[in-house]
């Protein structure tokens, strides 16, 4: 049995650099134990195994681009169940060409699975950062910072998204898994876990009333709006606190409309009805 | 005393919420990467919150006032109703949404207005709008325009430059609905309007002799929206009447809304207004009209009414009134008939085709392509597996349709 420690932050090249060293060697994927590293040593404090060295008689392995771009996506999860996977499945792969072709396949359901998870993540990351603004403009730029709590490695993948985004300020996203920051030149990531900064920002009390007045009383939905926002994120939104008592007065405002009884126009509709 | 701004957008969203859409999807693709300025568009649009409604949020969207001329019964921005009323500067709107986009509470601006003064001077100030964003403000978010009515075509025309998607209400699903609760609309024009609009459309696609580019004319296309149970108007109806404006003016998307409730309501309104259930069948036989290959009559023609059922969604109603063409065998049946089977979609129906290249399908490689066994069991054949015949089975609406309890909820 190897014993691999791997920092898991999101980072394939790590991975990929092991799983190539480990399939060169044929070392089968039952053979190795993957884990994640804290620091030099293991968390329980073990060291890794070096890395086998290649076997000469295998010819050179092959990876499919869909793979490459499967395990891309699969490595930001944070199961730790994740290197193993990947493993398994370039392994599989070499014997079986199809393989990431048969989605009912339980290793490529189970990456797929994870692999949506990623997506849906991202996705959610992308909607749900909310940027404040760090006081004046800077060099003639305007400068933000934002918290987020993603659930996966995935700031640098999605760092790219708000560069093209919001390329004329300056901003930082910093988060529990990595931050990133843009200041017009440069894209700058890391994968060290940062701790909630005081962020305030009047603009927010402009947007809570836009969240107050857009949504109507006389439809609520209340698991529609949560199966998409779920309430793990509400913590970190500026408009989130105002829902209860938006879903608490729904009723009563719809009531209200219904019952009021129909009113007598102002002169301005007389006036204007009178030209026509 | 004058309102302030944030008393202004309390009114002016207030008065926008009734206009069903918010989607940012479907433009070219766009970013500031080089142009260096403010904001992108990446294919799939994103929802910024969600409201208590279940609504999406992806972009802000308001009127630039509520003032009208028209008098539209079901409208709460009707000359006759007593809300309260303001207006925004085109300046104001432009800071508004450049404030929001950058704290990314939005991904555009949807602006739609009340008619003051004329047509054309409305129009005029949304065209100012948008082109300050994109001229002044080297902003490339997502930006859709309602078109005003009887505006004269070189407005739209121009707002098309600017405009990632225009839209043209058509209100309601008949023409004697729009004559009697839009008095000041014409049927006729605002079908001439999306016509106009959908040849320039077209045209802009072709590459100019010039420049052998194509001009950017409205990427997003064009939506409209009816409104749900104002007038008499039959699901069949309703959905026959997307189904024309659809091919004849190819419009990306016809928008439902069911009439809710508004503050200061005409008496001259319907007493009771539909499920908010009807307005969701209807989006759902929309859907399988577009991306599943029925026929609107084939899905309006189970009931004798022409109306959709309630209880249970259209695609199983079909199949239930068309038990003869089941079970469907995932192993053999064509793409077509697979995208007919309740509870297969868009996303499973290709991974089925995909996986049975390899193996013959049982039940349980279904459940890992995400597919719920339990719903769609009845209606096909698989290795292993071959249900009842559907003709046999008496208890099958009971085993989808909710409880009846359950249903009170929408009602
Ligand atoms: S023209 Fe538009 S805003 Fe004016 S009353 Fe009719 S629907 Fe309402």
């Amino acid at each position: 049995m190897i014993r691999l420690g791997l920092r898991g932050r999101g980072d394939l090249a790590e991975w990929r650099d092991a799983a190539r060293a480990l399939l060169r060697a044929g070392v089968p994927p039952t053979d190795v134990d993957w884990r994640v590293q804290d620091g030099g040593a293991d968390l329980f404090g073990l060291a890794d195994d070096p890395l086998p060295p290649p076997d000469p008689s295998l010819s050179a392995p092959t990876v499919p681009a869909a793979f490459l771009t499967l395990a891309d996506a699969v490595i930001c999860h944070r199961d730790p169940s994740r290197f193993a996977l990947l493993y398994r499945l370039l392994w599989r792969v070499q014997g079986e060409r199809a393989l990431l072709s048969i989605p009912s396949d339980p290793d490529v359901a189970r990456a797929e699975t994870l692999e949506k998870a990623i997506r849906r993540d991202a996705h959610k990351m992308k909607a749900f950062v909310r940027f404040k603004e760090m006081g004046p403009p800077h060099a003639g730029r305007r400068r933000f910072a934002a918290w987020f709590e993603p659930d996966n490695y995935i700031v640098a993948r999605t760092s790219g998204f708000f560069q093209r985004r919001f390329t004329d300020m300056d901003w930082i996203i910093v988060t529990p898994k990595g931050s990133a920051a843009w200041d017009g030149q440069h894209l700058t990531l890391s994968d060290e876990p940062s701790q909630k900064p005081d962020l305030i920002d009047d603009t927010d009390d402009l947007w809570r009333t836009y969240f107050a007045h857009i949504f109507n009383p006389a439809r609520l939905k209340v698991q529609a709006m949560q199966s998409q926002m779920p309430k793990k994120y509400w913590k970190n939104l500026p408009e989130a606190d105002l829902i209860p008592d938006l879903i608490a007065s729904a009723e009563d405002r719809m009531r209200d409309m219904i019952d009021r009884e129909a009113t007598q126009p102002k002169p301005f509709h007389y006036r204007i009805r009178e030209r026509e | 005393m004058a309102k302030s701004l944030k008393q202004r957008l309390a009114i002016l969203s207030d008065a926008a919420k009734y206009d069903a859409s918010c989607a940012s999807s479907g433009t070219q693709k766009r970013d500031s990467a080089t142009s260096g300025g403010l904001g992108s568009t990446e294919g799939m649009g994103i929802c910024h919150a969600y409201a208590p409604d279940g609504r999406c949020i992806s972009l802000l969207k308001i009127l630039l006032t509520n003032f009208c001329l028209y008098d539209c019964v079901y409208c709460v921005n009707r000359s006759s109703s007593n809300v309260e009323r303001a207006r925004f500067t085109a300046e104001e709107v432009v800071w508004l949404t450049l404030e929001f986009y950058r704290r990314n509470y939005i991904e555009g601006l949807f602006l739609s207005s009340g008619i003051i003064r004329s047509s054309d001077y409305t129009m005029e100030q949304l065209v100012r709008v948008a082109k300050d964003l994109r001229t002044l403000h080297n902003f490339r978010g997502y930006i859709h325009l309602k078109t005003i009515p009887e505006a004269s075509p070189h407005l739209i025309e121009e707002a098309g430059l600017y405009a990632d998607r225009l839209s043209i209400n058509i209100e309601l699903p008949t023409d004697q609905g729009i004559e009697q609760f839009a008095p000041q609309k014409h049927p006729a024009r605002i079908r001439q309007s999306m016509s106009d609009l959908s040849l320039k459309i077209e045209a802009a696609k072709e590459p100019t002799l010039k420049t052998k580019r194509r001009q950017r004319f409205v990427p997003g296309g064009q939506s409209t929206q009816m409104i749900v149970g104002v007038d008499g108007a039959t699901d069949a109806t309703i959905l026959g009447s997307s189904v024309d404006l659809y091919s004849r003016f190819r419009l990306r998307r016809v928008y439902y809304s069911a009439f809710s409730p508004i503050p200061d309501a005409s008496s001259a309104l319907p007493l009771s207004r539909p499920p908010l259930m009807r307005e969701h069948r209807l989006y759902q036989a929309d859907w399988l009209y577009r991306f599943y290959g029925f026929d609107v009559t084939e899905i309006t023609s189970v009931r004798a009414d022409g109306n959709l059922e309630l209880d249970i969604d259209p695609k199983l109603a079909w199949a239930l009134a068309n038990r003869d063409r089941f079970p469907v065998d995932v192993n053999r049946a064509d793409k077509e008939m697979l995208l007919r089977v309740p509870g297969l979609g868009t996303s499973s129906v290709p991974a089925i085709l995909s996986a049975r290249r390899h193996k013959r399908l049982r039940l349980d490689d279904l459940e890992r392509l995400r597919v719920s066994v339990r719903k769609v069991r009845p209606f096909i054949m698989a290795e292993g597996w071959s249900p009842l015949r559907l003709t046999d089975r008496t208890d099958l609406r009971e085993l989808f349709a909710p409880k009846p309890k359950q249903l009170s909820l929408f009602g």
